[in-house]
């Protein structure tokens, strides 16, 4: 039996009660134990209060770094923060030249502008000059003068690379001074000293894209190797075999800016005709009036065909045919009938192609009228004869050291690698670059040059005009110009700026009669950026020296494929290939950045199943696709200047290079290939395109008309505007803006599709690069953007151009459908964002019929997956302090660049004056090497826009009769106009 | 007394008493949880897991995780906050339609509806919040005075109306939801045995007693709410059309939308409470309750939308090509009937204008199995048309420059699992924890067959 056994005689008595006082007595003991504990203590509150106080001083003590501003103790006359100073200046690199004025901010440049005292680029720039000003702040530079990569002082490398020349002079061993094209009279003059301390250095230039073809039949037909003066302006009668002289050509934008305004019909009535041979379909062959698709191999027989069609309409009986090109027959009956004013241009790099066109332009009296020879263009001055030269002395071990300046043979020569080769062999090499390329990476010396912006200087791009250059910051890192690094290592102690001064005064100040000092002499000529000497007609007599042989040489076509290499509009020859804004330029044809492709016929691709992204096999070399309407039939086309291995982490491995494959042929290169094998393979390589549909549709989105209509109505090819005007009708308010109505014309007659529009827009308003990948998502962030069309035949279509932003839309769509009103209308009708407002909902987006809006999908700025320029201190400070950098999130948009607008309100408010036509410009208005955008307030009834496009609030004053608003049937009144384009086709 | 006919049989089967009527639909709660429901459980959450980490993704990098862009700016957020919310249209429908046309049927289902649309709402409430580029400023879009001068919101948005009536919408649904439910919880209190059930439900029971003075009001509560429910349910997806009805992107803007929004709402939203009755159906045993005349009448309901929705398609072709407008025509024919798009309009076309007409034979709407997967592809075609209207419309409109194709990422695929996830974990916790058919109103139409009760049935009107 259970023993049942008890503590007490309570337990005992009565057990469940016992048990209940149990627990109870438990229970209270164990709340008052708990509560002594957790009350707090004296102790408590001070171990409490000195670990916040203590935690407190800790957290307070990591604050933010203080960027501090610190103001000027005295400050110089011409800086005002907050006001942007312009500086005349001048751009010269990579053959290209531009007058450029440089807009600085708080003593950093920030934005190239176009000079318009310009007589060559006449206020236009290209998008490589553009993007110049970037490079300006990249992280790849040489930050200070190395020997063997290693940092060394000037004072060392300059001791030692003296030496090293003093040696090699004694030794008698030749030195070789590899430059590209030297346009500056100064820096020739230091040259020649250097020349003359060590008489062993040869100066040799050699560049990347020559014009060698052309100065050595210059040399036989008139006696002096020049490249002549044209005058696309002049001219009734363009015909380019292959010269792309509105993309990349000689100097696209001083032709751009003749060749519009030979076109223009906003002010004209004129307009000339421009017929453009050639199998890549360029930015020329899209503009021209008639394209015909020609392999580069016939060329040469298609220049004599034409030479001797000429002859025939002279009265010479002749054999023509040799090229099968049969429109030959026709551009030579337009050219002979409008002789002495047409123009005949070969972008060929052979002599004997040359000395044909030569030939043509003369029996066409175009010589002396169109195409003159008192201002030769100068910026490429090389002949692959002298190269050839150098390379043979270089890799047959002749050479005691080699001088780069501004070259980058290793790279972009077809004996790239015999080069680079023979230059470990070279006891002195030397390279004056101011950032690593593939040739400086082998030199053992690198004087550390600066970048132009930091640089004094001068140019004469043509013959008698000459531009000043001249510092807007000073040199940010441990930087040289390589000329005051030459007055060095020549013994001459003067500084580079006073050299400049002196040449100045002894060649140019003396040669003129305006100003009685030097020194208001110099002012003025650096105010103005430009300076002009009289034009000497040289008196050039045509022979036709080596013609016949020329004639007889040129061979009928193959039929083998052919490989055509050019040049990009946004990258060149490569040289540029670290700038990111260059690299997300969409090519103007093919509409994708970020890597270069092989163009490939139509027909070809649609036979063989290949579409846009597939690999082919070139002559066993793996391409991306791009199926180009328009290229030539048996043709393929891939751009040079991709593929760099030492640009910098944004350029490098970008494409692939193809300047290994160009062929030197006779002593020139030749930059295409006969005779190339072509595999379609299954693989498949992503290209960033940011345009994938290329018809209209049939919508009347860029609309056109031929001239002959154009001159029986000016409002051919616009006849839906009356009907979409008759149709608007509205149940609001018109819109009503008492001031400013700001305005903006296009003429897509003028506009080439060049894209300088678009990099100047992203310098501008600091818009921000997004890669590859994300330009393949279509997210291209640009706010302005040329649509490309094609139209009529693949094999050979028309091409439209079409720039498209905000439409500053009267009664704009995005904006009623914001919920937050982040994007309201302006009282001088512009559509604007409050960045701080916007939640990112995207409806505006979704409801803009131009889509022109952009979202920040991602965070641009600050953001290591996006390493770009905005992704270091460095990059970040070309950005424009007076525009927002948008966070994530947010929708952004062209603003008309209403701080220019707002800028220029305020000068003419202080100065007490109303504002002039013409005194605003956006971004893209400004550099329009086509002068295509005209702005304005169309309130003021002289303004040019205002004739252009009328009032947009007023369909009883429409304006042009050329003017239309994109999908104007909407209704959304947009406060953009476009002008028609006009075809010269009627033949 | 209108349901007081012998056309129909009766509502429910069985012959119930009301105690057995209580204890069978409370069985679940009280019984153990079972083994599949843990399974099930752990599915959703897992899949809800997955959809926060997409969540999380998005929030940290931000909507360029998507596959969005320039052209296609509102993807799978939009075509899913489209699709909840038509979802979520049926519970309210189905109580608020059937009360004012007194088909009393509805008990027995309208419990499970309404659950459907709370959790519904919910996943569709996710979206817009998700796809804002800046989602910790969406107090933005809130009409609070502030210091900022005062700035507004823009009434003129449609995003804003929608905010608006979503607001609104899940506050009237879920009030309405919660109120039907407190008699329930009343009766859940009363029986448990559970000490914290009683608590729990005595909560939310709201202190009910089932006076006569309390059932006064229960009613006139009811009939508040349903009023302002009704108008709800027809100007919610009105005004969801709206944001498409106001643009000026061709496929979008369209005068039919709103009520083509608001019956393709109601389209959806019946499949969906068909497919979760049948499964609600099967898993508890409750076809007693859920008769096989409650399967057959929500088929026949689908059949006459389902006709609508066929309608309103061609309409939509119609009128594509009768208005002339080239921009119109691209976007019906070139884009979502012969183009790029043309599987998912075929789709969209098929599952919800044809399929569901093979509810005209009683065959198949006798067979639950096919009437279930019918639901399920109705409730897939649906989605197809949220997709057709805000995706091809915006990827072919007026320039064809900006023409763009679009398709998800896998965050953004995520996302919508995780909503998926969040609704079937929503509809298993409304499985175990709440009374899943109506017991107060079941048992007001389980009398009319006793003729010992008849009498009282008149009393209830």
């Amino acid at each position: 039996m259970e023993n049942k056994y008890w503590r007490s005689l309570e337990e005992r008595n009565d057990p469940v009660s016992f048990r209940k006082n149990e627990i109870r007595a438990e229970y209270e003991h164990k709340k008052s134990v708990i509560k002594g504990e957790s009350g707090s203590s004296r102790r408590d509150f001070l171990k409490a209060f000195g670990f916040t106080i203590g935690g407190t001083a800790i957290l307070a003590s990591c604050k933010r770094p203080v960027e501090k501003a610190i103001p000027y103790l005295i400050k110089p006359e011409e800086v005002t923060p907050g006001m942007a100073n312009y500086y005349a200046s001048t751009f010269y690199e990579g053959n290209e030249y531009c007058s450029i004025l440089v807009k600085v901010r708080d003593g950093r440049p920030i934005k190239i502008e176009g000079n318009d005292l310009s007589p060559v680029s006449r206020k236009g720039t290209s998008a490589k000059v553009q993007a110049s000003v970037l490079n300006l702040y990249d992280d790849a530079r040489y930050k200070g003068p190395l020997k063997n990569n290693e940092p060394v002082t000037w004072e060392n490398l300059d001791k030692e690379i003296v030496e090293a020349l003093n040696q090699l002079n004694a030794e008698n061993s030749k030195v070789v001074f590899l430059t590209s094209t030297v346009i500056s009279p100064t820096f020739r003059e230091v040259i020649a000293g250097l020349q003359a301390t060590y008489p062993n250095i040869e100066w040799v230039q050699y560049d990347a894209v020559p014009a060698s073809g052309m100065l050595t039949a210059a040399k036989e037909s008139f006696g002096s190797a020049l490249i002549p003066d044209y005058h696309f302006d002049k001219a009734n009668v363009i015909v380019s075999f292959n010269a792309d002289f509105l993309g990349t050509w000689l100097s696209p934008v001083e032709y751009t800016k003749k060749y519009s305004s030979g076109r223009d019909l906003k002010t004209g009535r004129r307009m000339s005709r421009h017929y453009q041979l050639e199998a890549h379909m360029s930015v020329s062959g899209a503009n021209a009036d008639i394209r015909i698709p020609m392999k580069p191999s016939q060329e040469s027989s298609a220049l004599a065909d034409l030479y001797h069609e000429l002859l025939q309409l002279g009265g010479t009986a002749t054999e023509s045919g040799k090229s099968g090109i049969s429109e030959l027959a026709t551009v030579a009956k337009d050219l002979w009938e409008n002789k002495g004013q047409g123009i005949v241009v070969s972008g060929s790099n052979r002599k004997e192609d040359q000395l044909i066109v030569n030939a043509i332009n003369h029996i066409l009296e175009n010589n002396g009228s169109t195409i003159t020879f008192d201002r030769p263009l100068l910026t490429r001055q090389s002949t692959d004869e002298t190269m050839e030269h150098f390379i043979q002395e270089l890799t047959g071990g002749n050479l005691g050291g080699v001088i780069f300046y501004e070259v980058n043979p290793v790279y972009d020569h077809p004996g790239g690698s015999r080069i680079s080769d023979a230059l470990k062999n070279v006891s002195l090499s030397v390279s004056l670059a101011d950032r690593p390329d593939e040739t400086s990476s082998l030199c053992r010396y690198i004087a550390t040059g600066s970048h132009y912006l930091e640089n004094w200087g001068d140019a004469e791009p043509k013959k008698g005009l000459y531009s000043l250059m001249q510092p807007v910051i000073q040199p940010l890192f441990d930087s040289r110009q390589p000329e005051e690094t030459l007055l060095r290592w020549s013994g001459n102690s003067i500084r580079y700026y006073d050299f400049l001064r002196e040449f100045w005064r002894a060649e140019l100040y003396s040669r003129q009669s305006a100003f009685s000092d030097f020194n208001s002499f110099w002012n003025d000529t650096l105010q103005k950026g430009v300076y002009e000497v009289p034009a000497e007609t040289p008196g050039l007599t045509y022979n036709d020296q080596g013609l016949s042989s020329a004639l007889q040489l040129a061979s009928p076509a193959t039929d083998n494929w052919e490989l055509v290499l050019y040049e990009t509009v946004a990258l060149g020859n490569g040289k540029y290939a670290n700038n990111p804004w260059l690299q997300e330029l969409p090519d103007p044809m093919a509409k994708i950045s970020w890597d270069n492709f092989v163009s490939v016929p139509v027909e070809w691709a649609e036979a063989n199943g290949v579409a846009n992204e597939s690999v082919i096999l070139v002559n066993g070399i793996e391409m991306p696709v791009f199926v180009q309407p328009g290229q030539a039939d048996k043709t393929l086309a891939v751009a040079i200047g991709y593929g760099r291995t030492e640009a910098g982490k944004t350029g490098n491995n970008i494409g692939f290079n193809v300047f290994p494959l160009v062929q030197v042929v006779s002593g020139n290169r030749q930059f295409w290939l006969p005779g190339v094998t072509v595999e379609t393979t299954a693989k498949t390589y992503p290209l960033a395109l940011s345009q994938t549909h290329h018809s209209m549709e049939g919508r009347p989105i860029a609309r056109e008309a031929t001239f002959a209509e154009w001159q029986l109505n000016p409002a051919s090819g616009n006849e839906l505007r009356e009907d979409h005007i008759k149709h608007a009708t509205t149940l609001y308010e018109k819109p009503n803006y008492p001031g400013h109505h700001w305005g903006l014309a296009i003429d897509l007659n003028a506009c080439t599709g060049c894209g300088n529009c678009t990099i100047s827009c992203q310098v501008e308003n600091n818009i921000p690069v997004i890669g590859k990948e994300q330009v393949r998502n279509r997210r291209i962030m640009h706010w302005i953007r040329i649509d490309r069309y094609y139209s009529g035949k693949p094999q050979n279509p028309n091409v439209s151009f079409q720039p498209v932003m905000c439409q500053q839309c009267d009664n704009a769509p995005c904006e009623n459908v914001c919920p937050v009103a982040a994007t309201p209308h302006s009282d001088e009708g512009l559509n604007q964002m409050a960045y701080n407002r916007c939640v990112g909902t995207r409806y505006c987006l979704n409801n803009c019929p131009y889509r022109v809006r952009r979202f920040n999908w991602l965070q641009f700025v600050k953001n290591d997956k996006f390493d770009y320029h905005t992704n270091s201190d460095l990059g970040r400070m070309v950005l424009n302090p007076d525009v927002t950098v948008r966070s994530r999130g947010v929708v952004e948009k062209c603003t008309f660049c209403v701080q220019r607008i707002q800028d220029k309100k305020q000068t003419a408010k202080i100065e007490g004056r109303p504002l002039r036509d013409g005194e605003i410009e956006p971004a893209c208005v400004q550099s329009c090497p086509s002068s295509a955008l005209v702005f304005g307030d169309m309130n003021d009834n002289t303004s040019q826009v205002f004739r252009l496009i009328g009032k947009t609030t007023d369909p009883e004053i429409p304006g042009d009769p050329r003017n239309y608003h994109l999908l104007e049937e909407l209704h959304t009144l947009p406060s953009v106009g476009y002008l028609t384009k006009i075809r010269n086709t009627n033949t | 007394m209108i349901y007081k006919t012998e056309i129909r049989g009766p509502l429910i089967q069985g012959d119930k008493s009301f105690s057995q009527i209580s204890r069978e639909i409370l069985a679940p709660i009280d019984a153990k949880t079972p083994l599949w429901w843990y399974f099930a459980m752990a599915t959703s959450l897992g899949m809800l897991g997955f959809g926060l980490y997409c969540i999380y993704l998005t929030l940290a990098t931000g909507i360029g995780s998507w596959g969005l862009n320039n052209s296609i700016g509102w993807g799978w957020a939009i075509v899913n906050f489209v699709w909840w919310i038509g979802i979520g249209h049926a519970g309210t429908a189905f109580s608020i339609f059937l009360l004012i046309l007194r088909q009393q049927w509805r008990t027995a289902i309208n419990r499970a509806a309404e659950a459907m649309t709370v959790v519904a709402v919910m996943c569709a409430g996710l979206f817009p919040l998700l796809h804002m580029g800046r989602p910790w400023l969406f107090f933005y879009i809130f009409p609070y005075p502030n210091t900022r001068g005062p700035l507004w919101v823009n009434f003129n948005s449609p995003l804003f109306w929608d905010f608006v009536a979503i607001t609104a919408y899940i506050l009237i649904s879920a009030s309405f939801w919660y109120f039907g439910m407190v008699p329930d919880f009343a009766t859940i209190r009363d029986t448990t045995k559970s000490k914290i059930k009683k608590a729990v439900y005595g909560f939310f029971a709201f202190g009910w007693t089932g006076s006569s003075k309390e059932w006064l009001r229960y009613e006139g509560l009811s009939f508040v709410l349903g009023g302002i429910a009704a108008v709800l349910v027809v100007s919610v997806h009105s005004i969801v059309s709206t944001d498409f009805a106001v643009g000026v992107i061709p496929g979008w803007h369209t005068t039919i939308f709103p009520p083509y929004f608001v019956i393709g709402a109601i389209f959806s939203g019946f499949a969906m409470v068909l497919t979760l009755v049948t499964i609600m159906r099967g898993a508890y045993k409750m076809h007693d309750f859920v008769t096989d005349s409650h399967i057959d009448a929500v088929c026949r309901v689908l059949i006459f939308i389902s006709l609508i929705m066929g309608t309103a398609y061609m309409t939509e072709i119609f009128i594509a090509w009768y208005s002339g407008s080239i921009y119109e025509y691209s976007i019906i024919f070139e884009s979502r009937m012969f183009g790029d798009y043309a599987f998912q309009f075929w789709a969209m076309f098929t599952a919800n204008a044809v399929i569901p007409q093979l509810f005209w034979f009683k065959a198949v709407r006798k067979r639950i199995m096919i009437v279930f997967l019918i639901s399920i592809i109705i409730n897939i075609g649906m989605w197809f048309e949220r997709f057709n209207i805000v995706i091809t419309s915006l990827s072919r409109d007026y320039l064809p420059a900006n023409w763009a194709n679009y398709s998800p990422s896998w965050v953004e695929v995520g996302i919508f699992v995780g909503t998926l996830g969040l609704f079937t974990a929503g509809v298993l916790m409304f499985f175990r924890y709440i009374p899943m058919i109506a017991i107060s109103e079941v048992k007001s139409v389980a009398k009319y067959n006793k003729p010992q009760t008849n009498h009282q049935s008149g009393h209830h009107e």
